[in-house]
């Protein structure tokens, strides 16, 4: 395993969040965005298992973050997915272009 | 060039090739099921840097619960057939040249940072190890994360219920 460097596996994680900054940027579907964020705490998650297999093979805490960025990013899902059932109850649609009512 | 790093970078080209598609494909029915195979690629990555257990939770959590809970909600919101608009050509444009930017100065930075690697001290736990540390009380014991999450979770179950019960029009006041 140790004959990849742990570079290239930064370079996967980097590669992965700017494809979720990506899409964040462009898509407009709250559905979507939700989307892209999952890949960004994905690529995030990569660089935690990789610093820790590679730079400190003693500790463990690298694997515990991702545990807990793991459980959050659940919550975070949940929660954001009633919220966009309820905001399409309401006006019919989930674009964030059409969601302006608190702007003014 | 070994077998392990010609997994590793048919791995790589799987994560990103599905990881694009998912975010630029005009259907959303498919761009659920390209993060899906996106989601299953990490953990094959896991596998192959013998971290097994988050291997295991993400399948279970990421591709058992997450994407299932986003099909749900595709189902329950949009019609999956149908492709969505396509974006602005300048929003696209310029997001793309903000994340090729973006991608360009941070491998720069990784490529010339020089990690020491402690390549000789092999990386092997077993999962009661996990288990006996998250709990215990002492100097590197994860116990209070542990609790503050399990009070989270919480917090968002009740949340996710509050926020998208229904109310009942002869209730309403």
């Amino acid at each position: 395993m140790n004959d990849i460097p742990l570079t290239h596996i930064l370079f996967l994680s980097t590669a992965l969040f700017f494809i979720g900054i990506y899409g964040l940027f462009t898509r407009r579907n709250m559905i979507t965005m939700l989307m892209s964020v999952e890949l960004i705490l994905n690529s995030v998650n990569i660089n935690f298992v990789a610093f820790n297999k590679w730079l400190f093979p003693n500790s463990l805490d690298g694997i515990f973050f991702t545990i807990f960025v793991i459980t959050i990013a659940a919550a975070e899902a949940a929660v954001a997915i009633a919220i966009i059932i309820n905001l399409y109850r309401s006006h019919h649609s989930i674009d964030v272009e059409d969601a302006s009512e608190l702007k003014y | 060039m070994s077998a392990t790093a010609i997994i590793f970078y048919a791995i790589s080209a799987f994560i990103l090739g599905t990881g694009i598609l998912a975010v630029t494909t005009r259907k959303i029915f498919r761009s659920a099921i390209w993060l899906l195979f996106s989601l299953i690629g990490i953990a094959a990555l896991y596998f192959l840097l013998q971290v097994e257990f988050i291997a295991a939770v993400q399948i279970i959590v990421y591709v058992g619960g997450i994407v299932v809970l986003i099909i749900f909600s595709i189902f329950l919101t949009q019609k999956s057939g149908d492709e969505m608009p396509k974006p602005i050509r300048s929003r696209s444009l310029f997001s793309a040249i903000a994340a090729i930017l973006g991608f360009a100065f941070t491998t720069n930075l990784i490529a010339h940072y020089g990690f020491n690697e402690l390549s000789n001290t092999p990386f092997a736990f077993d999962i009661s190890k996990i288990g006996l540390q998250m709990l215990s009380t002492t100097e590197h014991g994860y116990i209070l994360p542990f609790e503050l999450v399990s009070i989270l979770l919480l917090a968002a179950m009740i949340g996710c219920i509050v926020i998208a019960i229904k109310v009942k029009p002869e209730e309403k006041k």
